[in-house]
This record gives C-alpha cells, structure tokens and sequence, in this order.
C-alpha cells in the first residue's frame, strides 16, 4: 500500500523526540483529506505543546487562550456553520483549566470535535502532575509519586460518557494497530460533525517522553501498559452509529 | 524499484520505526543529523513495505512507493 504523508495539510513536527502530538497531527490531516474537508476545516490549538501545530498544519488555525479552545470553536461553527471545526488540546487544558467549557459544550452537544491528547502531565510547563496523573506517577511536582490519598486521578471520558452527545471514545497512539485504530476514532468523530449530530470527543493516550523522562520507546511502553489501566481505550457513545 | 523512500533530515531518533518493523529492516545508523540525532536506516532487501514505520513515525519520515 503507498503511504505518504498528507503534505498539502501538514508538512512536519517541530515536537519534541517521540511525542504523540506529531502523531495525532498527521492523523488529522490524514483523515481531512480523506474526507475532503481539508479546505474548509477549521483547527483551534490551544496555547499549550498542541500550539505548535500552527506553524505545521496548514489549516486555518487559531490559538486560543489556554483552556478556551472549546468556546473558541463553537464561536467559529457558529458564524462558519459549513465548515468543519477541530478544538485540539491537552489534558491540561480539557480536563484542568477548560474543564468548564468542556463540560458545558458537551451539554449543549455543540457541533464540533474535540481531541484531548492526554499525557498524564502538564507538558508545555515542564512535567507537572495534573488532574490525569496516575496514583504514584512520579512528576517535577510529585517526585515521591502522586499521593493517591490526597489527589485523584480524573478521567474526562468517564465524566462524558452519560450525557448526551454524539461521539465519545479513547485510542491511543502506540503501534501500528494503536495507530490504525486512532485515525478511525477521529474520523467518526468528523463524520459525527458532517450529519450535524453534535459534540464528538476523542481522547488520544500519548507518550510525552520529555517529560516522563524516559527513553521515547519507554514513555509509549509506559502508555500502553500503565495509562491503559486507568484509562481504558473504546467507543463510549456513538449516537445513530457511524462506526 | 525502491519500496521505501526516507526523509532522513526529518528523524529525531525517536526508535518507535525501529521497534515497530516486523522484519527488522529499520536499525541506527550511528550517524549523527545536523540536528543532533542518532538517525535511522533501512535494508531495503528486508522491508516488505507492510508501511508500520510510516505508522509509527512522529515526524513523518516514511514514503511507502508501493
Ligand atoms: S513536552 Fe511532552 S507534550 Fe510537549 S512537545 Fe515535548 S514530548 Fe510533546
Ligand atoms: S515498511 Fe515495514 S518492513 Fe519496511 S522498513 Fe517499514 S516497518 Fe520495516
Ligand atoms: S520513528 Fe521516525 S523520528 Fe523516530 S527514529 Fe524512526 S524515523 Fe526517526
């Protein structure tokens, strides 16, 4: 099979060594062009590690203030009702400082996709813990490891998957198969979007190896076998089924 | 005709193509990039173009040609 990377949408990553986000971002052009919305596609990155994606992808793209991706782009589907809208973002800024926004878009069923690549740390910040810390992972912020008798461990996609949206799962970018898997979960959530059936958001597990301080294959090693226990890959909610 | 063609001045040494390749086809090269990275190469007389590196790879480094 030729496979070559969709260039006219993405040219590269200026990420750090191993990081999932290079990943996540050529799957999104990917699947843009696969559904032809690459000219008319939207993106909103957030001000954290996803921000760099504004010099690679060659969507239009705004910046939003941390955490405001999600408003961002319901402000934009609302005046752009034709245009397809992506808000990409962490976990930090889904499910810690946006977590409102999120919430709220979900229970509105705003028209629009999110992806929440999640990391287990904040990563643009230097590796502290966050709300998605595994208990006992160690961070700059909790060296000894996360106390899990004074801090949880928040799963987003657990919160959303009673209310009433129409596209809900979590993949994670490791390995071909994990790969493979990933670019269909976002390309349902885009179709989602195209028939009108409202809030679609997919949680990408992702190896931030700068910050896990671990050797590239380790931090993607470590997302497989540990964050997976945490947070568990599958389709949650798929509204009328366009898997 | 080539299976594979790669953008090396892209890689940053990453290992997952490396990892990943089922037929170990993909290994370091020990030379160093302009940009500081131990960069990858491949035995073309191994890879059966199954297109995993191209997968795997954070900086789109891979062209599968077939
Ligand atoms: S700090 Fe982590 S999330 Fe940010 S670019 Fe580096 S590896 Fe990726
Ligand atoms: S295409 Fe498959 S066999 Fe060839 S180098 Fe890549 S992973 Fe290895
Ligand atoms: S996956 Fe890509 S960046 Fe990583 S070592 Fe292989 S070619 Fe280089």
């Amino acid at each position: 099979m030729k496979l070559k990377a969709p260039e006219s949408v993405f040219s590269s990553a200026s990420f750090c060594p191993g990081c999932g986000h290079g990943l996540a971002s050529r799957l999104i052009g990917e699947v843009a062009e696969e559904l032809g919305i690459q000219h008319s596609l939207v993106t909103v990155v957030d001000v954290a590690c996803c921000s760099f994606n504004i010099d690679y992808w060659k969507f239009d793209t705004i910046m939003a203030a941390h955490g405001r991706d999600i408003p961002t782009a319901v402000g934009v589907k609302h005046v752009r009702p034709g245009s397809s809208v992506l808000a990409y973002m962490g976990d930090g800024a889904a499910y810690s400082i946006g977590m409102a926004e999120t919430i709220h878009a979900a229970l509105r069923n705003d028209n629009i996709c999110v992806i929440v690549i999640n990391n287990s740390v904040f990563g643009m910040t230097g590796g502290q813990m966050a709300p998605t810390t595994l208990p006992g992972e160690k961070t700059a912020t909790s060296p000894k490891g996360k106390d899990p008798t004074r801090y949880g461990t928040l799963s987003g996609v657990e919160l959303l998957k009673h209310m009433d949206i129409a596209y809900l799962a979590r993949g994670e970018l490791v390995g071909s198969a994990g790969m493979i898997k990933a670019k269909k979960l976002i390309k349902s959530a885009f179709q989602h979007q195209l028939k009108g059936d409202g809030f679609s958001l997919v949680e990408l597990l992702s190896p931030c190896p700068t910050n896990l301080n671990l050797p590239p294959v380790k931090a993607r090693d470590f997302v497989h076998n540990e964050m997976t226990k945490y947070f568990p890959t599958g389709v949650f909610i798929d509204k009328g089924g366009v898997e | 005709m080539s299976k594979i063609k790669l953008n090396i001045s892209r890689c940053k040494g990453c290992g997952y193509c490396v990892a990943e390749c089922p037929r170990k086809a993909l290994s370091f090269s020990g030379h160093i990039s302009d940009k500081g990275y131990d960069t990858v190469q491949v035995d073309e007389s191994l890879c059966i173009a199954c297109g995993s590196c191209y997968r795997v790879c954070p900086d789109s480094v891979f062209e599968i040609l077939e």
